[in-house]
């Protein structure tokens, strides 16, 4: 176990490294560089060419690349002038936000999903199944940024149950006040539902078809049984992996639920950098949420590893 | 045509729900490149005496904040959301089909480096790479299309790559090397042949998330400029006027999308479970 853990989190190291230098790379391609970017079109030369030798852009591009990983590594992912605050104090402000969007969210889709997706593949092609791969189906196939306002339009402004903007403020003091919080979580949470209830049903289907389900009919076990003593168990073990492939694309669907919602999270910062073309809050944010996507997938993978009693011996035996 | 083609083309025939899919697509090509012709309208022109016509005789689906038909405008407008999706899929695959046969053929050191290259851009989120690329090019169709396929070849590098190691070492690819035959000839010839049918099944799915991807980015702000109209501005900017009551502006749009990326993905189901060699459903 010690081996297979400590080559894993080499190979995640390797990965995390060539990642920073594809986000470097991105910084060099910025048009004019970041002095243009910072300064402004308008620059005249000379500022350009003194801000890049105060901030080391005049030197080579492997001494960048050092200089800005070894900050980076210390936390300091640079300055933002458009909104006069260090990168690092405006992620520390909103990236517990975003985990509390995206955990809540992702968890409801988990315990929504796998029932879902179970009655699915033991009902196979019965009623229930084609009405709920319609529902998911639908659901899969919709911009989800339509389905956060559809429900922001019956919740909101037509029932008036729920106010259509997140809370403010930290993680502790959004819990406080939960209505606001219900259609962004639920929007999350009904898109990732479409896409993992799918890969529950279809594992599912294919455990049933295993040899030993017919030889636990054969002994006069119960359907109910079969499925929850056996296949479930086998059936559930590739969600964990599922989940860590996910992060990237449930990062994604909270940055537009985020949009949505004006959920003031890493997304949404992202967002409004996005649009003022604010260079270093971009790269930072970049930086964090790969790091981020890195480390799930690494955890997504012990996890599935501790799990899978095939694996975890495999890995005992080396 | 081989057996098993014919078997692939019977199976896919026997898919109702992918024959459904695939016409529904036909229809919606026919209603982007063909409608237009038949009913034509102005769509340079803006006219705020007309504007917010609700459904009636002369705009069977009312007209937009700028007096513009919507029925002739989603027609002009589909056009963008399929050619963007289409070709966004097809440069993907392409850039990734040459990369995972390369590194999978290649094998060993080559090989490792290759995939890692790949393993570290897959964990950027592909909506924050691309509203990246977004934001330091101006968002035309040309860069939106060249983002959404600079963000989309790892997968399909993936599933080459991972059937070209396989592939290596089958002894008719291996006869190229013993008769003389360079790399260059292997991997076009032989690896890329054999990897076809889980391309095709991959990008199809491709152009069912690239017309969501533009529809998003529009909504962002940072899709393709009007006056140019597609789909998800369509969709988006119905939306602003969510209080008003302009249905018509919010669900022709928004429904077109849904059906379209339906259809892909139900044709695409069907694509991978007949071309699948154990399609036991």
């Amino acid at each position: 176990m010690g081996l297979f853990l400590l080559r894993r989190i080499g190979q995640a190291l390797v990965v995390l490294l060539i990642v920073s230098a594809v986000i470097f790379a991105l910084l060099h391609f910025l048009p004019g560089g970041p002095a243009r970017a910072i300064l402004g079109p308008r620059a005249t030369p000379q500022a350009i060419a003194e801000f890049n030798h105060v901030n080391g852009y005049d030197l080579s591009l492997p001494q960048q690349y050092v200089r800005w990983l070894g900050k980076a590594v210390q936390g300091d992912l640079g300055f933002s002038y458009k909104r006069n605050s260090p990168v690092s104090t405006l992620l520390k402000a909103t990236v517990p936000r975003t985990l509390l969007l995206v955990g809540l969210g992702t968890l409801i889709a988990v315990l929504v999903a796998i029932p879902v997706g179970v009655i699915q593949a033991t009902r196979r092609n019965r009623a229930i199944d084609h009405a709920l791969t319609t529902v998911t189906f639908t659901l899969y196939s919709m911009p989800s940024f339509w389905l956060g306002l559809i429900l922001i339009e019956i919740f909101a402004i037509k029932l008036g149950w729920l106010p259509p903007d997140a809370p403010t403020g930290g993680p502790l003091e959004m819990l406080q006040n939960p209505a606001g919080l219900v259609l962004p979580i639920a929007t999350l949470a009904l898109v990732t539902i479409a896409s993992f209830s799918r890969y529950v049903r279809a594992s599912t289907v294919e455990q049933l078809e295993q040899d030993y389900v017919r030889t636990a009919r054969a002994k006069g076990l119960q359907s109910g049984a079969i499925v929850r003593r056996h296949v479930l168990r086998n059936a559930l073990s590739p969600v964990v992996t599922l989940l860590g492939l996910s992060l990237p694309w449930i990062l994604g669907g909270s940055l537009v639920v985020e949009a949505v919602f004006n959920f003031p999270g890493t997304g949404f910062l992202f967002w409004n950098a996005a649009q003022a073309q604010d260079y270093p809050v971009l790269l930072g944010v970049v930086l964090v949420v790969s790091v981020g996507t890195v480390i799930g997938s690494l955890l997504a993978d012990l996890g599935y590893a501790f799990l899978d009693p095939r694996v975890r011996d495999q890995i005992g035996a080396q | 045509m081989s057996t098993r083609s014919r078997d692939a083309i019977r199976a896919f025939a026997d898919n109702r729900l992918a024959l459904i899919g695939l016409a529904v697509l036909v229809l919606v090509t026919l209603f982007c490149f063909v409608g237009p012709l038949i009913w034509q309208t102005d769509q340079v022109h803006t006219s705020l005496m007309e504007a917010f016509l609700p459904p009636g005789p002369g705009h069977p689906l009312g007209t937009d904040d700028l007096g513009r038909d919507v029925l002739g405008r989603l027609m002009v407008g589909g056009r963008i959301s399929l050619i963007v999706g289409l070709l966004a899929a097809i440069i993907a695959t392409t850039i990734g089909a040459l990369y995972g046969a390369i590194a999978g053929y290649a094998g060993g050191a080559v090989d490792s480096l290759l995939m890692r290259i790949v393993d570290a851009v897959i964990s950027i989120p592909t909506l924050f790479l691309i509203l990246f690329v977004a934001a330091l090019a101006a968002p035309t169709v040309t860069t939106l299309i060249l983002a959404i396929a600079l963000t989309s070849w790892l997968v399909p590098a993936r599933l080459v790559r991972g059937e070209a190691l396989t592939l290596r070492n089958l002894d008719f690819v291996r006869m190229v090397r013993v008769l003389g035959g360079g790399p260059g000839r292997a991997v076009t010839r032989h690896v890329l042949p054999n990897t076809i049918s889980t391309l095709a099944v991959n990008a199809t799915f491709q152009v069912a998330d690239a017309i969501l991807i533009i529809a998003t980015l529009s909504f962002l702000g940072l899709g393709p400029r009007p006056p140019a109209a597609n789909w998800g501005g369509m969709l988006s900017g119905g939306l602003d006027t969510l209080y008003s009551g302009y249905w018509w502006l919010i669900y022709p749009a928004g429904l077109l999308i849904v059906i379209t990326v339906v259809a892909i993905n139900l044709v695409g189901d069907g694509l991978r479970d007949a071309l699948s060699p154990r399609s036991a459903r």
